[in-house]
């Protein structure tokens, strides 16, 4: 798509994106490692931006949005604030999710970011869920729900793709396939094609793109929105792309070949590859530095803040757990 | 007041919750057909094929699939079939529904009610006959009731429905044919026990089809000049230990009983709680009755080794009118 029928404007709107994705995971990274600041596990999606930018880009903030453990990127492209996504990671006041979530549970509501999860492919059977409901309301929402390549070997991927078929709901099934769960190769623990063959085997139509070419997945993720807006069966997207980091920042990685990351970074970084596109495309090189210059200085900036702030009031320890009976009233 | 049985009570209560509120909807196996226990019978032609909606057999994907339609804007009635099945759904209900709204930093609520039929059902063995209340007392974010009579499952269900907080749901499933008055009118309390025979002699603590056997064994008593107090719960999670603290000041005994199995159950939750607040009180040995840790088993006289007779609660309750030596 670098031809004369290039969308200039959205190109540079999805590398903004990744810039800012890779800036905030930096950051985070670095607020983990260096400052002791984040002190649960944070999974990086760094090399995977794409996948976040390209899909986000075709949703509304009233389309829901479910996605993993591995979800910062995805969470800041449907439009969460990155200070308060910080402030959760840190564990702060203010954060998305007042500091009880962290990176795991990061959700924000507001944005119809339903949540990240800390259990592998749970989300699938509850994204199924809120497209139903979305149906039984007879509103014009669609779903998308973003797992990993290990979460098509648990049984929700089996149950929950099997009801989005039966009862025809308006949802996107996206597998971001990085190659890996945790330390394994995942296609060494999975039988047969592969996720987009399973989905296909269900009867849902099955789509499979570059997981590193941002502009193919805003394309193919147009059309499949499109016609699930106009009422079409549930979908199903493969993108394949690479996990460059550790399974979580701490993790060296040191279970594969020393250079597979940075061969793999400098054939397909995605946000390369997207500058290389509107260069292409006429952009000059100052303006894409200074995409990536303020991408850079808003998440320093933020990190600044959210350390900044205190935690939590531990009162808050006992709220929102519930009504009927809740520990504020009983201690036990 | 009409007399409905305990399965047509909670008919009624989903009827009526359905016609109030256009957001609420049922989802399980074969409710289309009316339900396993024919408890949603005649629901599908009043409230159509995606209120009263039928599913894959996929435990993990109702209460997946219900959780996500709660969180935003649905009230989804789940059925289980049998409690046992639940467990495939074990994830969802307490990884997910139970700690969402927390975790979220009170973003989201589950409105939901998780109907799972529990209980002995003769001859159904190991599989289809557990009860297990007390493993979901245990999980904060959760409600956890225990309905014995027709008219707690009217009301109860009523309030479950229309309750904000995801709430467990535990009919029992020895009971669906038992009769009794049903008053439309009477709104149920959550954490509200019920007195369901006054006395002063002894406390008989119970819940579920198993209070309804405290009732009995306190007829029993009353033939041998003694006068136990019977206290059904109803709910677990809250529970009402007032009702049960106020009841042993007044009768300074103590029988506690559920069919569950007695090791590790929520009748020690209850003995503990009145020892630590009302040891004092007590004027002879308290007794803890339930189901020996063991496996329900197929064969009638195998099964009723593990269930809990009226009689055993005289017994019980006779053995903490002992002096204490
Ligand atoms: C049910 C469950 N099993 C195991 C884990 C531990 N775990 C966390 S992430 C992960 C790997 C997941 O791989 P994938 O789905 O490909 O996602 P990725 O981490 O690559 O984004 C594992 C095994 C978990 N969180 N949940
Ligand atoms: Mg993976």
């Amino acid at each position: 798509m670098t031809s004369a029928g290039h969308n200039f404007e959205r190109g540079r709107s999805l590398l903004e994106m990744m810039e800012r994705i890779r800036a905030f995971e930096e950051q985070a990274c670095l607020a983990a490692e260096r400052d002791k600041l984040v002190l649960g596990a944070i999974h990086p999606s760094i090399g995977q931006e794409a996948v976040a930018a390209g899909i986000m880009h075709n949703l509304s903030k009233e389309d829901i949005l479910l996605s993993t453990h591995r979800g910062h990127g995805h969470t800041l492209a449907k439009g969460a604030s990155s200070l308060a996504m910080m402030r959760e990671l840190l564990g702060r006041e203010g954060g998305c999710c007042g500091g009880k979530g962290g990176s795991m549970h990061i959700a924000d509501f507001d944005v119809g970011m339903l949540g990240a999860n800390g259990v592998v492919g749970a989300n699938i059977t509850i994204a199924a869920g809120a497209a139903h409901a979305i149906k039984l309301l007879g509103d014009n929402r669609i779903v998308v729900d973003i797992f990993g390549d290990g979460a098509i070997n648990r049984g929700p991927f089996l149950e929950g793709i099997n009801w989005a078929v039966v009862f025809k709901l308006p949802i996107l099934f996206v597998c971001e396939d990085n190659q890996y769960s945790a330390t394994t190769r995942t296609a060494s623990m999975t039988a047969g094609e592969g996720a987009a063959a399973r989905a296909a085997s269900l009867g849902m139509r099955a789509t499979t793109v570059d997981g590193n070419d941002v502009e193919a997945i805003a394309d193919t993720v147009a059309d499949i929105a499109a016609r699930l807006r106009a009422g079409g069966p549930p979908e199903f997207l493969h993108a394949k792309t690479y996990r460059r980091t550790g399974h979580t920042s701490f993790d060296p990685a040191t279970y594969r070949p020393a250079n597979e990351s940075t061969e793999e970074e400098k054939k397909n970084d995605p946000i390369k590859r997207q500058r290389a596109v509107l260069v292409a495309a006429g952009m000059s090189e100052a303006n894409l530095q200074s995409l990536h210059e303020n991408a850079q200085k808003e998440m320093i900036d933020v990190l600044k803040k959210a350390a900044e702030t205190p935690f939590p009031a531990s009162e808050t320890a006992f709220q929102d757990v519930q009504d009927i009976g809740s520990p504020a009233v009983e201690a036990y | 007041m009409p007399k409905l049985t305990y399965r047509d009570a909670s008919l009624a209560a989903i009827q009526h919750s359905m016609r109030e509120d256009q957001t609420v909807w049922c989802v399980g196996e074969d409710l289309g057909r009316g339900g396993v226990f024919g408890q949603y019978k005649g629901l599908r032609e009043e409230f159509g094929e995606s209120r009263i909606s039928d599913a894959p057999i996929s435990e993990a994907a109702i209460m997946g699939a219900a959780f996500g339609a709660a969180m935003i804007g649905t009230r989804p009635i789940v059925e289980m079939r049998f409690s046992d099945f639940a467990l495939c759904a074990t994830d969802e209900l307490v990884n997910q529904i139970a700690k969402a709204r927390f975790m979220f930093g009170g973003q989201s609520r589950a409105p939901m009610v998780i109907r799972k039929p529990m209980g002995l059902w003769r001859s159904s063995a190991a599989q289809h006959s557990q009860s297990l209340e007390s493993w979901y007392v245990h999980i904060p974010g959760l409600v956890v009731v225990c309905p014995g009579t027709p008219q707690d499952n009217y009301s109860m269900l009523k309030a479950a429905i229309a309750c904000d907080d995801p709430v467990v749901y535990l009919e029992h499933k020895g009971i669906w044919d038992l009769e009794g008055d049903v008053d439309f009118s009477k709104e149920y309390e959550f954490g509200k026990a019920e007195i369901r025979r006054e006395g002063s002699d002894v406390t008989i603590v119970s819940w579920s089809n198993t209070a309804n056997l405290a009732v009995e064994a306190a007829e029993a008593l009353s033939e041998q000049g003694i006068d136990a107090e019977v206290i059904d719960l109803r709910s677990l999670w809250p529970w009402d230990k007032e009702a049960v603290l106020k009841s042993v000041a007044k009768t300074g005994r103590l029988v506690v009983t559920h069919e569950s199995v007695a090791v590790g159950g929520f009748g020690a939750e209850v003995v503990a709680t009145v020892a630590e607040q009302a040891g004092h009180a007590l004027k002879g040995p308290v007794r803890r009755l339930g189901a020996p840790r063991s496996l329900v088993s197929y064969a009638p006289n195998l099964e009723d080794m593990l269930r809990v007779t009226s009689e055993m609660i005289v017994t019980a309750a006779q053995e903490t009118l002992k002096k204490a030596s």
